[in-house]
């Protein structure tokens, strides 16, 4: 598949967006349960502000993926049958609840509305949170099934899709709220590094196996059951087109084997050992830079490794446009 | 339930792109058009179409053949293309099948085409919406034809005849007729995606006659023979 550029963004600073967040409500929880010291309200709300401004820059960039943007309102229709649709729902839902975590904290709206249990007060901040937490995995598992929904391309359509997509953005996030954390001068810094490098290692294990599992793969479909001709030894001549078609953009990376292979390498590199071992130093150094170099290593590495997640799928109808005659 | 569909002979077309010109010719100028042309008269032209001839060499040189292929939307009849556009641009028509495109609707995603598994929609560069072959929808279903012209532009344009135009889902049909005797197959059926068009297969009229067809070797009534020939007939000239 060609690598878009617009929903290698899209997909990238949404994660980072929804992870970013979710580090938020996972700091607030364990304030609450008294496992980390309480941070001022400030300390959330411009967390999330930047969460909802990565949300932002992902959607803005997603109408560069369109050719009629102006027509983007139609895409809520047919959620009963699209992950697509289904993503275009759950992803202002998420920036809502984002935001009116924000405000919440922001505004001190953080007057007990009811308790639970012994000791547990509820606020306006938890509730958001937790919806917004909820949201957030959705909007995870609907655009990732964009990719994994389709069965014709094998090597998106398994569930590890899904769980790169989620570990992979939820890595990120955290990453960006210890450099967060790093660059208010916050010690919070070491507690969110380190689910950061839990994350990352999850990840990777995700991604080698989803790796693995693609170099395993056997495609469904052969140029002989494509044109129904059951020779063993059948060739394009000519694909109907002297100077290519939207067939032979739209589904090609247009990029040698050894440029593919390198860019394998090359986030395999960014997005794991590098981030873990800048988070490692930060922690022995006490660095307030080392974490900012660490998430923005990370993410680019991640839009490296957006790219070949693209690249990497063949989807059956190049068994039509093999040759240019 | 009526399911219009194309029946292409792969064993008579000669690849002469007859039905590509004449798709684009009437589709251009109608109602799914303009289908857009880009550099026409450079070095790489490029540009939508509905339908297109590929070209296909089976064997190992010397010994080979030339299947000419044509390829157009396939009106699958568990369209895979369909329930994943957002819009709810594409659609098939519960009247005769036929999968189109709202071109007011569509907003360009490309997410269908994605869907597809046969390549068959293309985005128009001019236009950003998702085009593919309506069957020539405003042909066949205009009332004001004869019934010789109420076909897809296509059929009409084939020299060989290697377009057959009909209702697969009606037995006494001539595409049902071609498809049941003369081994009509589908696509990439290991899909499931049950594609309505269908393909008839190369054949050659060479007759295969095994020697023990020509020669009895265990005529019972040889034991019972007890001539002894001198060069005239034998019993396996006259019985068998």
């Amino acid at each position: 598949m060609h690598p878009a550029f617009s929903v290698i963004f899209l997909t990238t600073l949404i994660g980072a967006g929804q992870g970013l967040f979710l580090a938020m409500v996972t700091g607030q929880l364990y304030a609450i349960a008294r496992f980390l010291p309480v941070q001022a309200d400030q300390f959330y709300a411009v967390g999330s502000l930047v969460a909802l401004v990565l949300l932002l820059a992902g959607l803005a960039s997603s109408f560069f993926h369109l050719g009629r943007p102006e027509r983007a309102w139609r895409a809520a229709a047919k959620w009963r049958t699209s992950w697509l649709s289904r993503e275009v729902i759950v992803l202002p839902i998420v920036m809502a609840l984002v935001f009116g975590y924000g405000v919440a904290h922001w505004m001190g709206w953080t007057q007990p509305l009811f308790q639970v249990g012994e000791s547990l007060q509820v606020d306006a901040t938890l509730l958001l949170g937790l919806l917004g937490t909820l949201a957030s995995f959705a909007l995870f598992l609907c655009t990732a099934m964009i990719y994994a929904g389709v069965k014709f391309l094998q090597e998106w359509h398994t569930p590890l899709t899904v769980t790169n997509f989620t570990f992979l953005g939820a890595a990120s996030g955290f990453m960006l709220a210890a450099a967060y954390s790093a660059y208010i001068g916050n010690p919070l810094v070491s507690f969110f590094g380190t689910w950061a490098v839990i994350l990352t290692l999850v990840g990777l294990a995700s991604r080698l196996a989803h790796l693995s599992r693609n170099a395993h793969l056997k495609h469904k479909s052969t140029v002989q059951t494509a044109i129904g001709v059951r020779h063993t030894a059948v060739v394009q001549k000519a694909q109907g087109a002297t100077g290519g078609s939207f067939n032979t953009r739209e589904f090609f990376h247009g990029q040698s084997q050894s440029t593919f292979a390198r860019v394998r390498l090359v986030f395999l590199v960014l997005v794991f050992p590098v981030p873990i071992l800048l988070i490692g130093a930060a922690y022995v150094t006490e660095s307030p830079t080392l974490p900012i170099l660490a998430f923005v290593t990370q993410y680019l590495g991640l839009m490296a490794e957006r790219w070949s997640f693209f690249a990497e799928a063949r989807h059956p109808q190049n068994l039509y446009y093999q040759s240019v005659a | 339930m009526t399911q219009l569909a194309l029946v292409i002979d792969l064993n008579v077309c000669v690849g002469c792109h007859a039905c590509v010109t004449s798709c684009k010719e009437w589709n251009t100028s109608g109602w799914a058009g303009p289908m857009v042309d880009q550099h026409p008269y450079d070095g790489s032209p490029t540009g939508t179409f509905f339908n297109r001839v590929q070209t296909f060499e089976v064997g190992v040189y010397p010994k080979t053949e030339t299947v000419h292929f044509p390829k157009s939307c396939l009106h699958c009849e568990e369209p895979p293309c369909v329930p994943v556009c957002p819009t709810g641009a594409s659609y098939k028509r519960p009247d005769n099948g036929v999968v189109l495109v709202d071109y007011d609707k569509c907003i360009g995603c490309k997410y269908c085409s994605w869907a597809c598994p046969y390549g068959a929609r293309e985005l128009d560069e001019q236009q950003q919406v998702m085009k593919k072959c309506t069957l020539c929808i405003d042909r066949i279903t205009d009332p004001k034809l004869s019934d010789r012209d109420r076909k897809p532009a296509c059929v009409l344009a084939c020299p060989t005849s290697a377009r057959l135009f009909g209702d697969v889902h009606d037995p006494d049909a001539e595409v049902s007729i071609a498809i049941r005797e003369r081994g009509g197959y589908q696509l990439m059926p290991e899909w499931g995606t049950k594609p309505a068009n269908h393909y008839l297969p190369r054949r050659k009229t060479v007759m295969h006659i095994d020697q023990d067809e020509l020669t009895r070797v265990d005529n019972p009534l040889r034991k019972e023979d007890l001539t002894t020939y001198t060069g005239e007939e034998t019993l396996d000239d006259v019985a068998w």
